[in-house]
């Protein structure tokens, strides 16, 4: 049994019940343990960072600094999450000076980081901890047939250099995971664009031109669905085609999965035991393929 | 600020953590071609966001609207054969400009969120009783008290609650 510091981040919880409730009984019953953070703050993501960059590493210090004291290592669910406490994590690993001001700030809460800890996405820790093969022997019920549309989101591998976690023009991984339970991970257009998502609020209109681009070129392609990992990526995508058919008077009725909920559903957990209510844009078409 | 010349305002930016690398560029349009935001609106190109601090534009480029267009999602940072933080450098840019009062309305309520809840989505009475039901543990609170100490050893309400005024 594999023990982490789960980190939910502001989202997740609050607004997407069911990429939580799906994450946990998948990797529970692959036999991680996640252990609930006390305090945890925001991550200090991308629209915090624009504010100001320091204060965005000291909250991400202070929430790495929690886990150094649980000594464990970070688990994240959020790509966002995962981006900016990774990033912060291995800045301040490697630039002594700029430490040294961050635990300056930090001696104000009593915390000092000390870059002892890792911080790992989810799909590493399936790819590492589980692996592929012990994945495959636990799914019990393999999505065949499913032709999935596969969005690893921008944060989950940009900026390649601080994240490391897979090449960022071919990335290979969350592909193998989708295979790996059955589905089918398919080609389509501009597939590691971005899907605009940080812009709303902003500029609505670009951030929703460029979430429609996504959807039409999954659509295009024949997806069943589109599988996200980030909050940001669901929102702007499920949410989004409300705001599209709307603003365009299109409708793609394309359902947006977490690959949570699609491992789960593998793993045999029954879809009336994951909150699938709340996707805007239904899934039972998906439900029905995999029947 | 009249006095100032191009390279005070670049000098600036190289200062700033995430602005470091900004004079590296050499005006390729790697980063532009690269952008998903370019090729949706004309409001918004990378590289001309660089030439124009690089000029010394200041208030073009702190008072304007295209620094907040970027995306974050890091393609042309990928690319830069220049090794240039684009997103990163977008980063500093918006820090200088909220420091000079250009605090675009979302942001505003981001940062309140975050000094009153501790996070950017606060709970509702609504996902309590959903989580509940679905059997999730209760949100632990986030820790508010380290929190404001952070943010105050920062700066951060200082920058974002204060009066439009000098820089
Ligand atoms: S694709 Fe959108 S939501 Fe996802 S990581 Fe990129 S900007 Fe964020
Ligand atoms: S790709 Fe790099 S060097 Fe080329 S214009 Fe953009 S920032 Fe400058
Ligand atoms: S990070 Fe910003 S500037 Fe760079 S490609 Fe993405 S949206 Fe464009």
């Amino acid at each position: 049994m594999t023990g982490y510091a789960l980190f939910l981040g502001c989202t997740i919880p609050a607004r997407q019940p069911h990429y939580e409730l799906a994450a946990r009984k998948a990797l529970t019953k692959l036999g991680i343990e996640l252990v609930d953070m006390e305090g945890a703050t925001c991550c200090a993501p991308p629209p915090i960072q624009s504010i100001d960059l320091e204060t965005s590493l000291a909250l991400a210090a202070y929430n790495i600094c929690l886990a150094e004291e649980a000594d464990l290592n970070i688990l994240t669910l959020c790509t966002g999450c995962f981006e900016s406490l990774t990033i912060a994590n291995r800045i301040l690993k490697g630039k002594r000076e700029l430490r040294e001001k961050i635990n300056k700030i930090l001696s104000n809460v009593g915390k000092e980081f000390k870059g002892t800890k890792e911080v790992r996405h989810y799909l590493q820790v399936l790819m590492d901890d589980v692996g592929v093969n012990r994945l495959k022997q636990n799914v019990v019920k393999p999505l065949n047939g499913l032709k999935v549309a596969a969005f690893p989101g921008c944060h989950l591998l940009r900026p390649s250099e601080l994240l490391r976690l897979d090449d960022p023009e071919r990335p290979r991984i969350f592909d193998m995971l989708i295979e790996t339970v059955g589905a089918k991970s398919i080609p389509y257009k501009n597939k590691l664009r971005c899907c605009g998502g940080l812009l709303r609020g902003y500029a609505d209109d670009v951030a929703l031109a460029i979430a429609r681009d996504k959807i039409a070129n999954a659509y295009n392609a024949g997806a069943d669905c589109i599988s996200t990992l980030c909050p940001f990526c669901f929102l702007t995508l499920d949410l989004g085609q409300m705001l599209i058919k709307t603003a365009y008077k299109e409708e793609y009725n394309m359902p947006i999965i977490h690959y949570a909920e699609l491992l789960s559903l593998s793993l045999g957990v029954a879809p009336k035991e994951l909150a699938l209510d709340f996707h805007k844009m239904k899934v039972d078409k998906v439900l029905e393929k995999i029947g | 600020m009249t006095e100032e010349k191009p390279l005070d305002f670049a000098r600036e930016i190289t200062g700033r953590l995430g602005g470091e690398t900004i004079t590296r560029c050499y005006q390729c349009g790697t980063c532009a071609s690269a952008c998903p935001v370019t090729k949706t609106t004309e409001r918004y190109n990378p590289r001309q966001v660089i030439r124009l601090a690089l000029l010394g534009q200041r208030n073009d480029v702190l008072k304007g609207d295209a620094i907040w267009l970027c995306a974050s999602c890091y393609n042309c940072q990928e690319r830069c054969p220049q090794k240039v933080e684009v997103a990163d450098v977008i980063y500093a840019l918006r820090n200088m400009a909220i420091r000079g009062g250009n605090i675009p309305a979302i942001y505003t309520e981001f940062a309140a969120a975050l000094m009153n809840e501790g996070r950017l989505a606060p709970m509702s009475k609504f996902l309590e009783k959903k989580r509940a039901e679905y059997g999730l543990p209760p949100l632990k609170p986030a820790n508010t008290e380290a929190l404001k100490k952070i943010l105050a050893a920062t700066g951060f309400d200082k920058i974002m609650f204060r009066k439009e005024g000098a820089t």
